[in-house]
């Protein structure tokens, strides 16, 4: 098998073999990315020669014995949120367009013997799904071309879908990995608020952003999560705790797993070929020994509206500091400060980048904050409350994880409720902190994947990748369309 | 026309605090440093840094609201406070805005009619922002050595009604501050800071007048100046009809007047909200009594004991225990000396002229501080030999006795040389005799004097006194 067709797992176990060296995996890769990147457009950055010398050194290490962490000379692209020491880092944004961080996030410091192969494009800041929003250029489904690759992590998901990574990581604030995954046909897990250090990740909405994997398959996934799970004394968010390996239920049947089937995420404006492929997800559960238990958890359809308020408010202060004084962009003709900082910011950032910083300025002004931001508090309360009571009676929740599939390029840049509006099924995971994977569960007939997602208890990925493993086993032993 | 009208003060004073390292990161807190040599990543505000609270900011905010009779909450939380400015590398100011660490408190001053309790309204932890140098000929530098420093803001109840009594709110306030080991509270260096809120009305009224805010005062004769300013001022403005603006006021020192700054049309909107990169702030009980136990003896205990257990007069004692670091001079002194009460009189008479404002040590051993207040009791040297090797101890580390000894300062205790010098004195100013044997008890003064002088100063004082008056009554 070529690398590029190898997973994770696959490629760790040759690597560590000694069957091949990290430099011909990293070769394989760049090469691809050479053929394919011109089609795709998933990076902003190739780090080519930094790769190869970093494939190099992993190799000699291997050769002299040196104990390396299981990953070791695995290639990796990154979201180019995530800061990269000595690399660019941009947020696909001209206001960073130059900024390369002195310091490595957290969550690079875990991956530090992968390779990196370079930092993957996004929408501008993660605001988007699509990555439309990108000032760099635009990413394309692997899937179909003319379609795109959902968003934020949209180049995330498409290396991953297009062989032009083994995997990648993004960060998901609103669905921004889920979503993408499901559009590009690949497995993306958003893990629990507090579990992946978010240090080094350039915040978006800082209560609502958690790093994670985006694979081709399930075992991957949990692969890649153990890496990079785990406390962070710089992240005051990060809880301390033993991380279980992920692995570890993988295998194990699902008999009797109780998987919940909210009424609300099967509504109006669930395309029905969507809709069906997740309802055929959920008979296979139960055709492992599942039992499906269908509910309502009225709270949700107050969820996208609370997002809205409590994301653009976080996004408003968090990207106050793009002011072109120490670092980034800087305006060329300003006459005083207050100039340099509106003309700053206004060519610097983005349309839709834009939009929300005034969406979440106008929710924390005062006059306004009981009225916007405070609500928007207490519906998360509520929605935690009502997971909580559903996890008292259920293991899981299977749902959606957009209304529709991928949509075609351009087609609702002109329509940004309407693009919020497909972030319906994703955010009240964000909300509620707790952890999703999403991961294919068909086709539609225009052969784009569908996605579908499960949900778990706070801290509870263990059992969700033993749930998603052997729904994905059971998926492709019943040809469900792939 | 002023005499009708009384000024309604309220103060915000900002403490930083002593801790080694900055609120959020590991960055040293020291002062004086090049620019931009302490900052970090994280002071900085780069994308995708993080604030990690310092325990010991905490904990020094806890120990500054128990000491000024606070309520410690047990859930506290900081909150972002945004605004653009070239010193506010993140944008937003971390701060507390609705549940403070420290409320309710309060501290006493004393007023000519006694003593007054000045209400604390609330104790908040905050970061504080950078400096900006401007530069002649324009042009701004950003130093960012100062981003991150921790700071207490300390907001008082409008409960002042004077100057003098601001004074002695921030004097007291500083005091305790340093007891407490919270800060050094250098307002030279700029840890400790003070905004006045100052407003007017009519004696009598209860309802508050419209207020003026003045900045950054940084000494105890700037406070006083700018109340005095401004509080002329928003009468005069009354007076004349016109209507005080709710506004920021710069206050120049050279002028001693007061300026308009900025305009708050309703007050700036800093759009608070909770930091979601910080948690909560929660206080157990346990940490909170042993907090509690870690206070130590503040000024007011300290002034007690200087009254009950050394005989001073309060407004000695008052003067002793303002500064943590004469109070400590004094206590240690007095452990080697026989007479408290000289050793104070000695040090509000002599010592404490000498120590510049902010000092953190006095050259002179306590041990000889002691001593020479030994000899001084003993009648070794008088209270003039006294003061004059105050001033040469300051300036070399000798023991009184080996300076006394060296320039034979000895007191002068004989009688019959004393008789003797008298009888001189009173035959080279016959004149002043004379006068005093006509009435002019006065005259004596110049007799002693003339006869002080000839021993060099080293009479004793009491006796020389004793024998001129005798001499001269004997001669009648």
């Amino acid at each position: 098998m070529k690398p590029i067709d190898m997973t994770v797992a696959a490629l760790a176990e040759a690597l560590q073999n000694k069957e091949v060296s990290s430099q011909e995996v990293t070769r394989a890769y760049l090469d691809n990315i050479a053929r394919e990147e011109a089609n795709i457009g998933a990076y902003i950055t190739v780090t080519e020669e930094a790769a190869m010398q970093q494939a190099k050194r992993i190799d000699e290490a291997r050769a002299n014995g040196k104990d390396l962490p299981k990953l070791a000379g695995v290639p990796a692209g990154i979201k180019d949120n995530i800061c990269t020491k000595g690399t660019l880092t941009t947020c696909a944004s001209k206001m960073l367009s130059n900024f390369v961080p002195p310091y490595q996030a957290t969550v690079m410091e875990h991956l530090q013997d992968t390779v990196l192969l370079g930092k993957m494009n996004m929408d501008e800041f993660a605001m988007g799904s699509t990555t439309e929003n990108s000032w760099y250029h635009v990413t394309h489904n692997p899937r179909n071309l003319a379609c795109v690759p959902g968003g934020s992590s949209g180049g995330s998901a498409a290396a991953v879908a297009a062989g032009l990574a083994p995997f990648t990581l993004g960060s998901d604030t609103g669905g921004s990995i889920r979503q993408p995954a499901a559009f590009c046909g690949v497995v993306g897990m958003k893990p629990t608020y507090g579990s992946v250090s978010r240090y080094g990740l350039i915040a978006f909405a800082s209560s609502l952003d958690q790093i994670g994997p985006l694979t081709k398959n399930v075992y991957d996934s949990a692969l890649v999560l153990n890496e990079i799970v785990g406390y962070d004394r710089r992240d005051s968010t990060s809880v301390k705790r033993q991380y279980a390996d992920f692995t570890k239920h993988i295998g194990r049947e699902i008999k009797g797993k109780r998987i919940a089937l909210p009424h609300e995420y099967f509504g109006e404006g669930l395309a029905p070929e969507v809709k069906e492929a997740v309802l055929a997800a959920a008979k296979k559960l139960e055709a492992l020994g599942a039992q499906i238990v269908e509910l309502s958890m009225p709270s949700l359809k107050a969820a996208l509206p609370a997002y809205y308020v409590i994301s653009s408010s976080e996004a408003s202060s968090n990207l106050a500091r793009f002011d072109g004084v120490k670092y980034g962009f800087r305006a060329q003709q300003y006459d005083s400060v207050e100039d340099l900082y509106r003309n700053t910011r206004s060519e610097g950032f983005g349309a839709e980048v834009k939009r929300r910083i005034m969406l979440g300025t106008f929710a924390l002004s005062s006059g306004y904050y009981d009225a916007y931001y405070k609500k928007a508090l207490q519906v998360r309360t509520i929605i935690v409350q009502e997971f909580q009571q559903m996890f008292e009676q259920c293991d899981a929740v299977l749902a959606p994880v957009a209304p529709t599939t991928a949509y075609r390029i351009g087609e609702k840049r002109e329509n940004p409720l309407e693009m919020y509006l497909g972030d319906v099924y994703t955010v009240p995971v964000n909300i509620a902190g707790l952890p999703a994977l999403s991961m294919p569960c068909g086709t539609d007939a225009a052969g784009l994947p569908i996605g579908m997602q499960l949900v778990g208890n706070a801290f509870g990925e263990a059992e969700l990748y033993q749930i998603a493993y052997a729904l994905e086993a059971a998926l492709q032993e019943g040809g469900s369309g792939k | 026309m002023m005499q009708d009208y009384e000024m309604v003060i309220g103060l915000e004073v900002h403490v930083e605090l002593k801790t080694e390292t900055k609120i959020f990161c590991s960055c040293s807190t020291a002062f004086g440093a090049a620019p931009n040599t302490q900052c970090c990543p994280v002071c900085m505000g780069l994308p995708g840094t993080l604030p990690v609270l310092n325990k010991k900011v905490v904990e020094y905010a806890v120990r500054a609201g128990l000491a000024t009779h606070c309520t410690i909450a047990r859930y506290s939380k900081q909150d972002r406070k945004n605004y653009f400015y070239p010193d506010l590398p993140k944008a937003y100011q971390i701060s507390q805005y609705d549940l403070p660490l420290c409320e309710h408190g309060y501290l006493e001053i004393q007023t000519p009619e006694g003593g007054k309790r000045i209400g604390i309204t609330r104790i908040h932890i905050e970061e504080d922002a950078g400096k900006l140098v401007h530069k002649e000929g324009g042009g701004t530098l950003c130093d960012y050595n100062r981003c991150g420093v921790p700071l207490i803001e300390i907001v008082s109840e409008p409960d002042i009604r004077s100057a003098e009594e601001a004074k002695q709110y921030v004097r007291k306030l500083r005091a305790i501050m340093m007891y407490t080991g919270v800060s050094d509270c250098k307002m030279q260096e700029g840890s400790l800071r003070c905004d006045v809120n100052l407003s007017v009305r009519k004696k009598g009224e209860t309802a508050f007048g419209t207020r003026t805010e003045m900045k950054n005062l940084n000494s105890f004769q700037f406070i006083g100046k700018a109340i005095e300013y401004e509080f002329a001022r928003q009468v005069k403005a009354l007076e004349a009809g016109e209507k005080i603006v709710q506004e920021t006021r710069r206050f120049d020192q050279q002028s001693g007047k007061t300026f308009s700054m900025r305009k708050k049309e309703n007050a700036d909107d800093y759009r608070y909200f909770p930091d979601p990169d910080l948690i909560p702030v929660v206080t157990e009980q346990a940490w909170l009594e042993e907090m509690q136990q870690s206070i130590p003896p503040l000024p007011d205990d300290r002034k007690k004991k200087y009254i009950e257990q050394y005989g001073l007069a309060a407004a000695d004692a008052d003067l002793l225990t303002a500064d943590l670091l004469t109070a400590d001079y004094f206590e240690q002194a007095a452990q080697g000396c026989s007479s408290p009460k000289t050793l104070a009189n000695l040090m509000l008479g002599e010592l404490l002229k000498l120590i510049p404002a902010e000092a953190e040590t006095i050259p002179i051993r306590a041990a000889h501080m002691a001593e020479l207040c030994n000899l001084l009791a003993e009648d070794k040297i008088n209270n003039g030999t006294a003061k004059k090797l105050v001033k040469q101890m300051w300036q070399a580390d000798t023991p009184p006795s080996v300076l006394a000894e060296e320039q034979k300062l000895w007191q002068i205790n004989d009688r019959s040389i004393l008789r003797e010098t008298v009888r001189r004195a009173i035959a080279q100013d016959e004149k002043s005799a004379a006068d005093f044997r006509a009435g002019k008890t006065n005259a004596i003064k110049a007799l002693i004097g003339r006869a002080m002088q000839e021993t060099g100063g080293q009479a004793n004082p009491k006796l020389l006194a004793e024998l001129m008056e005798d001499a001269l009554n004997e001669a009648e």
